[in-house]
């Protein structure tokens, strides 16, 4: 239970961390919070032979409204522990604010970080999940250059991003949301923060018609990643949302758009019922909330 | 050939200079360098809170970092906190509730608790629980440790800011 030697840099600014990942690349692995790569080191299920870790780099420690496209940013490094109790994310991006309790215990809480869980890809990360359902998009940097990703095509599957060994995630960035838009998250799992058996994080915009104009519904925990309801969602649009509709939506979803697997913590089919109850009450909740009775 | 880096550090308000290994994790770094045998290391992946202590005052596990990366900051063990002779409110509170049996879990329970009582002084059961989630005990049920913080944020003087 004790990592496998490595060199150890510790850059303290952006160009300096690509400079190592521009020369080290695949033998590197960068260090954000440690809250996922530490464990699979001690395991030596991860044996880097270089570690660049990032924590000194203050350029990317921030949460700023963007004040040019409205919505929120998000530095790399913004630890869970900041996001938690910040206003602007609350604000800005309640489906973030309201899946933080989930994350994790507050001793992780306080070192993981934004970029971190993003990066790391796991297919129960809250985060990841989240930001497929707010239509969030992903700066990464090299030495090459840089670009935006879409959440959506960020997650290419277990523990897989698009991330090449040399670039670094700098930043996420989140739209404004439309008015008249409700977002809700929900999980179970076995003990408050511990991995979710299944969760499910909705976002709904009506019209003034009072039809939904626009839902998202994503489930993490029942696939490689980030697990969009792309088949079920069709059917809200432009439809009152009845709570028979919902329910529908739900049980389609739950059907059609995963597909879930078995592991000592819960079977595929358990899986799966877990996944209809839970769409139900994200939609439910984030319909009440687009309202305003939330 | 393993390089090693110079790291500065404060432990219990006490100045430390040491070489270490890259790979040396917190909590080995207390326990073998420092010989603060107090921070238990119970299962090394982040899952047991038993090695929790406050870094520049906020819980972590130690298992989850690296020495290095605690050059220039400031840790607080349970050593850091009462003497047998004069006990912390916390650790006297844990010693007359029975908030511990075997006492392996009892610094990472006590140090997560020291930042949870100074933003909540009067907490209610529920989020005692919630506090505590993050912390592992095989022996007490819990029942005892929530009997404990209640006890301790009695005697806990209130900071007014």
């Amino acid at each position: 239970m004790k990592p496998a030697p490595f060199e150890y840099f510790a850059p303290t600014t952006v160009d300096e961390a690509l400079n190592y990942l521009a020369e080290y690349g695949y033998d590197a692995k960068v260090l954000a919070g440690g809250q996922s790569l530490i464990p699979m080191m001690n395991f030596r299920l991860a044996k880097p032979s270089v570690i660049i870790d990032i924590n000194k780099i203050k350029e990317l420690f921030y949460i700023r409204e963007n004040h040019e496209a409205g919505g929120l940013r998000i530095g790399a490094m913004a630890r869970h522990s900041q996001l938690e109790h910040d206003s602007l994310v609350a604000d800005h991006a309640p489906l973030i604010f309201d899946s933080m309790p989930n994350i994790a215990t507050v001793q992780v809480r306080t070192r993981g970080t934004f970029g971190g869980s993003i990066a790391h890809a796991d297919p129960s990360a809250e985060l990841a999940a989240v930001s497929v359902a707010l239509g969030g998009s992903f700066l990464l940097r090299s030495q090459r250059g840089e670009r935006w990703v879409p959440a959506h095509e960020f997650f290419v599957g277990l523990f897989t991003t698009v991330l090449e060994p040399d670039e670094l995630l700098i930043e996420a960035k989140f739209p404004p949301l439309p008015d008249r838009t409700g977002c809700a998250f929900v999980e179970v799992a076995r003990r408050p923060h511990d991995f979710a058996l299944v969760g499910a994080a909705a976002v709904v915009t009506m019209d003034n018609d009072e039809r939904c104009y626009r839902a998202q519904l994503v489930f993490l925990s029942v696939g490689d990643g980030p697990v969009a309801a792309h088949t079920a969602v069709e059917m809200l649009g432009n439809q009152r949302l009845t709570p028979d509709l919902m329910r529908a939506v739900a049980q389609t979803a739950a059907k059609l758009d995963i597909d879930p697997g078995s592991d000592i913590h819960a079977s595929a089919e358990y899986r799966r019922h877990l996944a209809g109850v839970l769409a139900y009450r994200a939609l439910e909740k984030a319909y009440n909330r687009a309202r305003g009775d939330g | 050939m393993i390089t090693t880096i110079d790291i500065a550090l404060t432990v219990n308000n006490l100045h430390y200079k040491r070489n270490v290994e890259p790979r040396m994790l917190l909590s080995d770094f207390l326990r073998h360098e420092l010989g603060l045998t107090g921070t238990h290391v119970g299962c090394e992946h982040g899952v047991c809170g038993a090695c929790s202590v406050l870094f520049d005052g906020q819980p972590i596990r130690s298992c989850l970092m690296f020495a290095v990366q605690a050059d220039g900051h400031e840790v607080l063990s349970i050593e850091g906190l009462g003497t047998i002779d004069n006990l912390h409110p916390l650790q006297e509170s844990f010693k007359e509730a029975h908030g511990l049996q075997c006492g392996f879990c009892t610094s990472g329970f006590i140090l997560t608790l020291i930042p949870f009582l100074e933003k909540n002084p009067d907490p209610n059961e529920q989020e005692i629980r919630q506090a505590i989630s993050g912390n592992i005990c095989r022996c007490t049920g819990y029942q005892h440790i929530v009997d404990a913080v209640k006890l301790a944020a009695q005697k806990m003087p209130v900071i007014k800011e």
